[in-house]
């Protein structure tokens, strides 16, 4: 199915706009008239994704985070988390519950367990020094109606 | 954002609003102190009034209960819905943290 809307948006790598993202995120998958589930599972996983970038991707430091998404006609969205921060060294170790590299800092070591539960895909490109690409797939179960289909 | 009480030895804090990360960085420093003031033997953390929770929420709790296991105290969550209670069975909070209704 081909695209039918689609967002691009970057902002500073700042603790605040992991709320912005998530605003952002639900705001576009409005359209596709999700679930309460749905939505939050979304928010979720962005919410992750987002942290991740800030806290590890550019260690509180400053920089760009890249989130865009888009929705086909059958409801299926896509979406990007991009930053050009450090980069994960291991990402299948990374991607393992509870691996974290700031122990000291309650971190829980789950983000990317959340985003594979919650998402229907998950996909982690990272290069050492040049930062990291998370994609994330979620299949929005569509109503009748519910998608403005474009002419 | 939070709110506490203390009666006897059980501190409990009302969290409310959204527990992200940001909220996460703000308020683990003053929920320490406040473990440390009052000398409380059981903290437990209301979670009724979240409208939102991400796996920060984990690292607070757990990072709490490290704290508080050090002092021979212990943790407990109330106010839990299907969804904050989906996050924590995922990160096995339950074999730490005493789940109250």
């Amino acid at each position: 199915m081909s695209v039918i809307n689609e967002m691009r948006l970057d902002f500073a790598a700042l603790p605040e706009n992991e709320a912005f993202a998530r605003l952002v995120i639900s705001g576009f998958m409005l359209p596709l008239d999700p679930t309460m589930e749905e939505m939050a599972d979304v928010k979720t996983a962005v919410s992750e994704a987002v942290t991740n970038a800030i806290v590890h991707g550019y260690g509180g430091g400053a920089g760009l985070v890249r989130l865009s998404a888009s929705y086909d006609g059958e409801g299926e969205m896509q979406i990007r988390v991009i930053d050009h921060g450090r980069g994960i060294d291991d990402v299948p170790r990374a991607r393992q519950p509870f691996f974290t590299t700031s122990p000291g800092e309650d971190r829980s070591g789950m983000g990317f367990t959340v985003m594979e539960s919650f998402m229907d895909g998950l996909d982690v490109d990272s290069v050492p020094g040049q930062g990291t690409t998370v994609r994330m797939t979620k299949r929005i179960r569509l109503r009748d109606d519910a998608v403005p289909q474009r002419a | 954002m939070l709110c506490y009480e203390k009666k006897k030895n059980a501190l409990t804090v009302r969290l409310s609003g959204e527990l992200d990360h940001s909220v996460v960085t703000a308020i683990r420093g003053e929920l320490d102190s406040l473990i440390a003031q009052t000398g409380a033997k059981k903290l437990i953390f209301d979670l009724k009034g979240l409208e939102f929770m991400d796996s920060s929420g984990i690292g607070l709790i757990i990072g709490r209960y490290k704290v508080m296991s050090r002092r021979g105290g212990s943790v407990a969550v109330s106010g839990t819905d299907a969804r904050i209670d989906q996050l924590f069975r995922m990160a096995g909070i339950y074999q730490l943290v005493e789940r109250l209704a």
